[in-house]
C-alpha cells in the first residue's frame, strides 16, 4: 500500500522553515551596513570587524572554552570512577547512590543555579569571617559546572559498563593481573567510547549553560552566553548576529566533518569486511 | 578533532592582540591618551561595573594604556539589581556607579568604602553645588559621574498634539505604543507627579494610588524595559517612552522624527556617582580610574559620546553645544526637577510589592 | 563478577551531597525562615498573591508542550517512515540550530515578531494586515516552542525507529488498514516517548525566565522571572525566591511522576 509522501514533505519543510528562519535573519542582518535589525541597508563586514575587536566578547570566549574543557575533564574522571564503583555495588545502595544523579539532571537550570548561588554565598561569608578573600568567581562557577556534568557522564558511561561481557574481568584476574591492571587493561577500552562521549556533551552543555553562570559567578568572570544576555539586553549591535554567524558556521564545519569522519570509518570496516 | 582546536586556539589568541582600535578612534577625535601613569596601587586589574549604554568603552583601553592596569568592565540595568548583587556578597566589584538615591541607601547599609581623596585629586573640579550632596552627607564616599534628567521621549509624526504632560503616557490613543521603564522607583514615580505628589512621598496612600494608576495604564504599555528602550524608539517600534535628556539627544541624532519634552508636572534630576564597595580588593586602582575618568580628555571623550550632563567645570566650560543640546542637557530652570532620596524600610518593602504586584 | 571498587563512587558521593544534596536543603531552609531567620510559612502565604503568575507560567507551558506534541508527533511520525538516509540528515537539521546559543535563536524572534519586524513587513508588503505579537504571550509561547521542539521530536522518533518493523507488517498482513496500525500499534507503543517528550518541553517551559524577558517585555511575568527577580533582580528577597523555587520544584516533581505513571518505558537520556 502506497500513500502520497506529499503532507509529510510540505509539514517537514515547514518545520525546516520554523526551524531556520530565525537563524537566517541573524546571519543576514550581521551583513547589514545599518544597526537595524529589521531593514537591510547595504552589505559590510564591519561588524565582524568590531566584533573581533570587542575584549569583552573574546575573554568570554576564552572563559567559556577553559570553563568547558576544565569541567568537562574533572566531571569525566570523577564520573567515570562513580560509573565503575556504582557498577560493582549491589543493586539497593546502588540505585540509592544513583537518585543522586537524578537531581541537577531532573531540576529545572534555574533551580539547580540558585540553589548553588546560596550554597556559596554562605561559604564566601564564612570565609570572609575569617579574613579570607573571596567571591563568586572562576571556582564557584567551575564548581557548578562539574556538578551539572557529572551526571551525563555517568549517564553515557554505565550502559557501556552494563554491555560488558562479566567474563573477560575475571579471566584477566585468572591469568595473574591485578584488579588496578584488570581494569586498565579490559574494562577501560571497553567502556571507552562511553567516556568520550560523556566528556563530550559535558563539554557541549558547560558551553551552551547560561541559567546556571548567571547565578553562580560573580564579577565580570563572565562566559560567553553571559555576555550575549547582557548584548541582548542593551541597544542592538549587530556585532550579536556577526557572533552568531561565525558560531553557527563553526557548528555546522564541525558537524560536517565528524559525519564525514564518521562515514569515512564505515567504508573503512566495511572493506575490512 | 584535535587540530580543529589548536586552530580555534589559535585564532583566538591571534584575535585576541587587536585592540589598538580604541586608542585610535580616541585620538583621531583629538584626545591624547599617550602620556603614562605609574601604577602605583599594586593591582593589575580593577572590576568597574556601571550601567548599559552609560560610557564610552574606549576609555577603558585608554585606562589600561595609561597605567596598565586592566579594566573588568560589565554593566547593570536597574539600581535594584545592582544591590542585590552587592548584598548577595558574592561579587567583588571595585568601582560602582549607582544613581544618588541608591547610593544613599547603600552607605545606610554599610556597603560603601570610604574614599581617599587625595587619591582623586580631579575632585576639585566637581561643579560646587554638586559636592556635598543630600544623598552623601559630608562627601566622604562618592564622587559624581553624571548627572541629568528625565522627560518623555516621543515620536512627532505619530503622536498628536503639545506633549507637556506625564498624561500623554496614558492615552489610550497610543495602546501599545508606550513603553515604561523596568523599575519601581522611575515608574512611580511617573504616577506620582501626574497625580501632584512628591517622589520622595512616605504616605502610602498616594503610593496606592499610584500602584492604581500604573495598574489602569498596564493594557497601554508594550513593555517594561530598560536600555532597549532606546532601539526601540530609534526604528519606531514604540511611539512614547520616559527616557533620560543625555540619550534623548542621541536618539533624535539618528531619527529625526523623535522629539524630547520635560512635563509640566515636573520630573526626575538624578546624579550618578562612582563609589566603591565595601571590601574591594583594587581600591588604590578604583581610585585610580575615578581619578582618570575625571581627567579632562576622558571627561569630555565621554561626555560628547553620552550626551549627559557633566559635572566638570573645566569640561562644561571647553563644551560646544548647540542651543537645543544645552537646553536640554543643562536646563536653566532646575525648579521642575526632584531628585530621588533614599527611602525607609518599610516603603521600600512597599515598592517591592507594588511593583511586583503590577507586573504579575 | 567480584564486587569490588565501590569505593570508586566516593568522589561522585562527596561531590553531589556537597553540590546538590547541601544546596536543596538550604532552598528549603531559606523557604520556610524569614528576613529574621525564624521560622515561617508566611513566604509561602505570600506566594498566594502570585496565583496569577503560578497560572500562566503552567498555562503557557502547557501550550507550548501541546503544540510541540502536535507539531513534533506527525513529524517524528513522517521521519520513522523515511529512509534512513534522508531521516540521518533530517535529525542532524533539526539538532543544528540547538548548537547555536539559544539566547541568540531567541534573541532573532524579536527581529521577526517586532511590530515593525521582517513578519509584519512580509504582512504588509502582501497586503495582509500587520501583527501585534512582540511583547505578549503570543510571542514568548513561539519562544517556548522554538527552543523546546526538538525536545519533543527526538524522542518520539527515537521510541518509534525501536518499534520493530516485523510488528508493524505483521499487523498490516493481519489486515489492518494505515489508520488501525497506526491506532493500534504505532501509537501505544510511541507512548513513552511522548511521555519524555512532554517532560522535557514542560519542564524547562515552566522555568524560563529568559524567553519572557526577551520576547514578553517584562509584562508576562513567569515563574523563573519572578525567582529571577528575589535573586539578582529587582527586588531582593532569597526567602521568597527559594519559596517559589520549592513550589516551582514540586510542581516539576509531580508533572514527571504523572508522566512515569502513564509510561512504564525505561529512563532514556536522549543525548544530543
Amino acid at each position: 500500500m502506497k500513500r502520497s509522501r506529499v503532507p509529510g514533505r510540505i509539514l517537514q519543510a515547514l518545520v525546516a522553515v520554523f526551524l531556520y528562519a530565525p537563524i537566517l535573519v541573524l546571519i543576514v542582518f550581521s551583513f547589514n551596513s545599518d544597526k537595524s535589525r529589521t531593514q537591510f541597508k547595504g552589505f559590510t563586514l564591519d561588524w565582524y570587524v568590531s566584533l573581533f575587536e570587542n575584549q569583552q566578547v573574546l575573554s568570554a570566549l576564552y572563559l567559556s572554552l577553559v570553563i568547558a574543557v576544565l569541567s568537562a575533564l574533572i566531571a569525566t574522571v570523577i564520573g567515570t570512577a562513580a560509573a565503575i564503583g556504582l557498577y560493582s555495588m549491589k543493586q539497593r545502595p546502588r540505585k540509592m547512590l544513583l537518585s543522586l544523579n537524578n537531581i541537577p539532571v531532573v531540576n529545572p537550570d534555574i533551580i539547580t543555579g540558585v540553589a548553588l548561588m546560596m550554597l556559596f554565598i554562605l561559604c564566601i561569608t564564612f570565609l570572609r569571617s575569617l579574613g579570607v578573600r573571596a567571591g563568586l568567581g572562576f571556582t564557584t562557577l567551575l564548581f557548578a559546572h562539574v556538578t551539572f556534568n557529572i551526571p551525563y557522564v555517568i549517564l553515557s558511561v554505565l550502559p557501556k559498563l552494563r554491555q560488558l561481557s562479566k567474563h573477560t574481568y575475571e579471566a584477566a584476574l585468572d591469568l595473574g593481573a591485578s584488579p588496578f591492571a584488570a581494569y586498565r587493561r579490559v574494562i577501560m577500552p571497553e567502556i571507552m567510547p562511553g567516556i568520550t562521549a560523556g566528556a563530550m556533551i559535558a563539554f557541549t552543555m558547560s558551553i551552551d549553560d547560561f541559567l546556571i553562570s548567571y547565578f553562580t559567578t560573580g564579577t565580570s568572570v563572565q562566559t560567553l552566553p553571559m555576555v550575549i544576555y547582557s548584548m541582548t539586553r542593551k541597544r542592538v549591535s549587530p556585532e550579536i548576529n556577526a557572533l552568531s554567524t561565525l558560531m553557527f558556521v563553526t557548528v555546522l564545519a564541525l558537524l560536517i566533518a565528524i559525519n564525514v569522519l564518521q562515514a569515512r570509518d564505515q567504508k573503512k570496516k566495511e572493506q575490512r569486511l | 578533532m584535535k587540530k580543529t582546536i589548536i586552530i580555534i586556539l589559535a585564532l583566538i589568541l591571534l584575535l585576541a592582540g587587536c585592540q589598538g582600535g580604541a586608542l585610535k578612534r580616541l585620538e583621531e577625535d583629538g584626545f591624547d591618551f599617550s602620556y603614562t601613569i605609574e601604577n602605583t596601587t599594586g593591582s593589575t586589574a580593577v572590576y568597574v561595573y556601571n550601567w548599559g549604554e552609560y560610557m564610552n568603552e574606549d576609555l577603558n583601553a585608554a585606562f589600561e594604556a595609561v597605567t596598565g592596569i586592566k579594566v573588568h568592565y560589565d554593566t547593570f540595568q536597574t539600581n535594584e539589581a545592582l544591590r542585590s548583587k552587592l548584598i548577595t556578597g558574592g561579587s567583588n566589584y571595585d568601582v560602582i556607579i549607582p544613581s544618588d538615591y541608591m547610593i544613599g541607601l547603600l552607605i545606610e547599609e554599610g556597603l560603601l568604602e570610604e574614599l581617599d581623596f587625595s587619591n582623586i585629586p580631579n575632585f576639585a573640579d566637581i561643579k560646587p553645588h554638586l559636592k556635598n550632596p543630600a544623598y552623601d552627607p559630608g562627601n566622604r564616599y562618592s564622587v559624581p559621574y553624571m548627572w541629568g534628567t528625565v522627560g518623555i521621549i516621543y515620536d512627532t509624526t505619530r503622536v498628536s498634539g503639545p506633549v507637556d504632560s506625564w498624561g500623554v503616557l496614558f492615552d489610550e490613543r497610543y495602546t501599545g505604543q508606550i513603553l515604561m521603564f523596568d523599575n519601581a522607583r522611575d515608574t512611580f514615580g511617573i504616577a506620582l507627579k501626574l497625580l501632584g505628589y512628591s517622589f520622595n512621598t512616605e504616605n502610602e496612600d498616594e503610593l496606592l494610588a499610584a500602584y492604581e494608576l500604573l495598574a489602569r495604564q498596564k493594557p497601554l504599555v508594550q513593555a517594561y524595559i530598560m536600555d532597549q528602550i532606546f532601539d526601540k524608539m530609534e526604528v519606531g517600534e514604540a511611539i512614547l517612552a520616559p527616557y533620560y535628556a543625555g540619550d534623548a539627544l542621541l536618539m533624535m541624532e539618528s531619527n529625526a522624527d523623535l522629539a524630547f519634552a520635560v512635563p509640566k508636572e515636573g520630573s526626575n534630576i538624578f546624579t550618578d556617582a562612582f563609589v566603591i564597595p565595601k571590601g574591594a580588593a583594587n581600591k588604590a586602582a578604583a581610585e585610580m580610574y575615578i581619578n582618570f575618568m575625571c581627567s579632562f580628555d576622558a571627561a569630555m571623550a565621554n561626555v560628547l559620546e553620552l550626551g549627559y550632563s557633566t559635572p566638570l567645570t573645566h569640561v562644561y566650560d571647553a563644551l560646544e553645544l548647540d542651543e537645543e543640546e544645552y537646553a536640554i542637557s543643562y536646563p536653566e530652570d532646575l525648579s521642575l526637577f526632584e531628585p530621588f532620596l533614599n527611602m525607609p524600610h518599610h516603603i521600600r518593602e512597599l515598592y517591592d510589592s507594588l511593583w511586583i504586584e503590577l507586573l504579575r | 563478577m567480584k564486587r569490588r571498587g565501590g569505593w570508586l563512587a566516593g568522589p561522585y558521593v562527596v561531590w553531589m551531597v556537597l553540590f546538590t544534596v547541601i544546596p536543596m536543603m538550604l532552598v528549603v531552609y531559606f523557604a520556610f525562615t524569614g528576613e529574621d531567620g525564624r521560622l515561617t510559612a508566611g513566604n509561602f502565604a505570600r506566594l498566594l498573591d502570585y496565583g496569577a503568575v503560578f497560572g500562566r507560567s503552567l498555562g503557557l507551558a502547557a501550550i507550548s508542550t501541546a503544540v510541540c506534541l502536535l507539531i513534533g508527533y506527525p513529524l517524528a511520525y513522517v521521519l520513522s517512515r523515511e529512509s534512513e538516509a534522508v531521516r540521518k540528515s533530517a535529525m542532524l537539521l533539526i539538532m543544528l540550530p540547538m548548537w547555536v546559543n539559544m539566547l541568540l535563536r531567541t534573541y532573532a524572534w524579536m527581529s521577526i515578531l517586532e511590530n515593525t519586524g521582517l513578519l509584519n513587513q512580509l504582512l504588509s508588503a502582501v497586503g495582509l494586515p500587520t501583527l501585534r505579537i512582540i511583547n505578549t504571550s503570543a510571542a514568548v509561547a513561539i519562544g517556548m516552542v522554538y527552543n523546546y521542539l526538538p525536545f519533543m521530536i527526538l524522542p518520539v522518533l527515537t521510541v518509534m525507529l525501536k518499534i520493530d518493523k516485523p510488528v508493524i507488517e505483521a499487523a498490516q498482513d493481519l489486515g489492518g488498514n494505515q489508520a488501525t496500525v497506526f491506532k493500534r500499534v504505532i501509537f501505544p507503543l510511541s507512548l513513552p516517548g511522548v511521555l519524555s517528550g512532554i517532560t522535557m518541553v514542560f519542564v524547562p517551559s515552566v522555568s524560563t525566565f529568559i524567553i519572557s524577558r526577551l520576547l514578553g517585555g517584562g509584562k508576562t511575568l513567569l515563574l523563573g522571572d519572578l525567582i529571577e527577580m528575589q535573586f539578582l533582580g529587582n527586588t531582593y528577597n532569597p526567602h521568597l525566591g527559594s519559596s517559589i523555587s520549592l513550589v516551582m520544584m514540586i510542581i516539576v516533581l509531580i508533572s514527571m511522576a504523572l508522566m512515569n505513571r502513564f509510561g512504564e518505558g525505561e529512563e532514556e537520556v536522549v543525548v544530543l
